[in-house]
């Protein structure tokens, strides 16, 4: 009792249906949400985060693995002795590298236009 | 009895209070230097250009409002911890330990992970499979416009509140931390918060969220370790608090038997059904401003992993603010009560200047900046897109070309910044911020997810049950707050207690005014629950899993289950 409308049926108005004084059924949301995901260009044009999380994550972690080699004992006496920013630094450093490597490892596969995983 | 005297962020009004506002205290200005504002610097422009790359990613309003449902999983999955892992959370639930103990874990084993399970295994499938672009449009299919329109704007105006708490709290922190003007730092946020969501929608806003995920884990893991260390370790930690504080404070459970005091104000059985049932499931399940992170994921199985993916920091999170609340209890044994200058929600800041050196506290005070912009824009960006499909796509301007709207959502992103900036200043007259938002979730999520709930699972509700369930049940939560609670006709010895009583209140009336009318009037013809009702189904949801998604450890019944059973057994050590 499912099947009563497919889902993947190509409307060709220029704008989202709409249904009379009786307001939206869930066909007709279903529909015009479909049809604006059939045009919607996020997918193929949005930056991948990976990029940016690593780059900002090994520019820090230089930065603050900078700041802890150059640490002053009075820096690191405030830390309880520990060199908090030379490990923080290199924490950030390291989690920056595996963004980048995922990134390079499994880059995301080119949309195609009929891009239908099955 | 231990009364509130929590004065937090902004000033406090409690009947135990002094009258005088009490921010930060004064003397926590941070030693910070040219190297901390270059990190700091670094982030801004980031955030910026996050916004200005995004830019080329909105064409349609899917794309603006929902980032055209296309993100994987675990990104929306980090923007949905994220987006509730805002300043007001950190801040809040540190204090809340320094008030409080271990009663914190509370917030998270039993009032988040169930709730997040749920909505990723039972409920999403029915959110993502109906294609509906917000809460409120489900509930339109499911009941009528009137329980559409009221949720819609209940809301609309819910969130424009939060978002102003937010600001609010930012430009006080920011104040005693750093020592800019309040209306500096206000007009900054705001502005940056602008730029980036009316630039690139939905996209920009979770692509920030998830890289403000990352930077506050690289400011709060530093803190607790060091925290930690100075106090002895954990064991040293635990000794010192129930030398000072019992041995309750320690404990998850202790000293909360029905008729028991214990400073929280609630029993065992108000925190499992007020706060591990409604207000958890109220919040996690029906807050659009968290559900909104599933639906823009790119199919069903990554809408349901959404959630359940976000489980498993959340389940630790906890660590990372409660430990630095428990530490600081110990260091100043007087925090929060007239004896000592600093506040409960000094906590975290007193730590950050205690511990931190320059660069690492750069990061702290960029993580707290990054996290007090990201609670804002979560609200932000789900109150633009209810205001835009269903107030004013709905009932003002219908079918326009599909352009209009996202030049109003833009527009109207413009508005709920300017709106938040004067409703920040609601924010002063509450003691404790999270109690704050804890209120304002009983009263607009708790009587949602009544709805919701009953709406999901019982067929016969009819289309008009889902107006007078929510009219109800926010009446009911509000009335037993401002006049129950305030004017002292019950007596509850906390305001967190009394959250936990209201959101009950909310919750038992609006599911027995929705009984009640449904009995009377016509239930919705069955063809039009397809899909919306448990035990049915619709087309959407029967789209195949993409590809990889079937492998065993992107199962959502293994990873939902798994984070159930690890928040239990988190308890355990906590509970003997």
């Amino acid at each position: 009792m499912s099947h009563q409308e497919h889902p993947e049926r190509p409307e060709h108005s220029d704008r989202p249906g709409h249904t009379g004084p009786a307001g939206q059924s869930e066909q007709d949301v279903h529909r015009q949400v479909t049809e604006l995901e059939g045009k919607s260009v996020t997918a193929a044009r949005l930056f991948d985060i990976r990029r940016i999380i690593g780059g900002l994550f090994v520019i820090y972690g230089i930065i603050v693995t900078i700041a802890g080699i150059t640490a002053s004992d009075a820096d690191i006496d405030k830390s309880e002795g520990v060199n908090i920013n030379l490990w923080t630094g290199l924490a950030m450093l390291a989690l920056g590298l595996f963004f980048l490597a995922w990134l390079w490892l499994r880059p995301v596969a080119p949309p195609t236009p009929a891009d239908d995983a099955t | 009895m231990q009364t509130p005297t929590d004065s937090v962020l902004a000033s406090p009004a409690s009947p135990a209070s002094p009258a005088s506002p009490t921010y930060l205290a004064a003397e926590l200005r941070l030693p910070t230097n040219w190297l901390d504002y270059t990190i700091l610097a670094i982030y801004f422009v980031v955030v910026l250009g996050i916004g200005f790359a995004a830019r080329r990613s909105v064409k349609t309003s899917l794309d603006f409002f929902l980032s055209g449902r296309s993100l994987p999983a675990w990104v929306t999955g980090l923007a949905f911890v994220a987006a509730n892992l805002g300043a007001t959370e950190i801040l809040g639930m540190a204090a809340n330990s320094a008030q409080y103990g271990v009663y914190t874990v509370h917030w998270y084993w039993i009032g988040a992970i169930p709730a997040m399970v749920f909505l990723g295994l039972v409920m999403m499938p029915f959110y993502y499979g109906s294609k509906v672009r917000s809460v409120p449009e489900f509930l339109l299919l499911r009941f009528d416009k009137g329980a559409h329109l009221l949720s819609s704007v209940l809301f609309a105006f819910a969130a424009v509140l939060i978002a102003g708490v937010n600001l609010y709290a930012l430009a006080i922190v920011v104040e005693a931390l750093l020592g800019w003007p309040e209306w500096v730092s206000i007009v900054v946020a705001g502005a940056f918060v602008l730029a980036y969501i009316t630039l690139g929608g939905l996209s920009s806003a979770i692509y920030n969220e998830v890289l403000q995920f990352f930077v506050i884990l690289a400011a709060l893991i530093p803190l607790t370790v060091l925290g930690l260390k100075k106090v002895g370790g954990w064991d040293g930690l635990t000794d010192s608090l129930t030398a000072s504080h019992g041995g309750d404070f320690t404990t998850a459970w202790g000293g909360t038997g029905i008729g028991s005091a214990n400073p929280l104000g609630a029993n065992w059985l108000t925190i499992v059904l007020g706060l591990g049932f409604v207000l958890s499931f109220g919040y996690w399940t029906t807050n659009f401003a968290e559900v909104q992170r599933a639906l823009s994921a790119k199919n069903a199985s990554a809408a349901k992993r959404t959630p359940l993916i976000a489980a498993f920091p959340k389940i630790f999170i906890v660590f990372l603010v409660m430990i630095p609340g428990l530490v600081a209890a110990v260091l100043v044994p007087k925090i929060g009560t007239s004896g000592s200058d600093l506040q409960y929600n000094d906590a975290i800041p007193y730590l950050m200047e205690d511990l931190l050196p320059n660069g690492v506290l750069g990061i702290a005070v960029t993580g707290l900046l990054a996290a007090f912009m990201a609670g804002m824009a979560a609200n932000i960006s789900s109150f633009n897109t209810v205001f835009t499909n269903d107030i004013w796509g709905k009932y003002v301007k219908r079918d326009e070309e599909d352009a209009y709207y996202v030049r109003f959502g833009r527009l109207i992103t413009a508005i709920g910044v300017l709106a938040s900036i004067g409703t920040a200043f609601l924010a002063s007259s509450f003691s404790n911020i999270m109690s704050y938002l804890q209120t304002l979730f009983s009263f607009f999520n708790v009587p949602m997810f009544v709805v919701f709930i009953v709406g999901m699972f019982w067929r016969r509700a009819s289309m008009k049950s889902g107006f007078w369930g929510l009219l109800a049940g926010t009446t009911a939560a509000m009335v037993n707050y401002f006049v129950l609670y305030k004017q002292d006709v019950i007596g509850i010895p906390s305001d967190q207690g009394a959250n936990f009583v209201s959101a009950i209140a909310g919750f038992v009336a609006g599911a027995v005014v929705m009984v009640a009318v449904s009995l009377f009037t016509a239930p919705k013809p069955a063809k039009e629950l397809q899909g919306l009702v448990y035990g049915t189904s619709s087309p959407g949801m029967e789209e195949p899993p993409g590809e990889g998604d079937d492998a065993w450890y992107r199962r959502p019944a293994l990873l939902g289950w798994g984070a159930v059973i690890l928040a239990a057994a988190c308890y355990i050590p906590f509970s003997f």
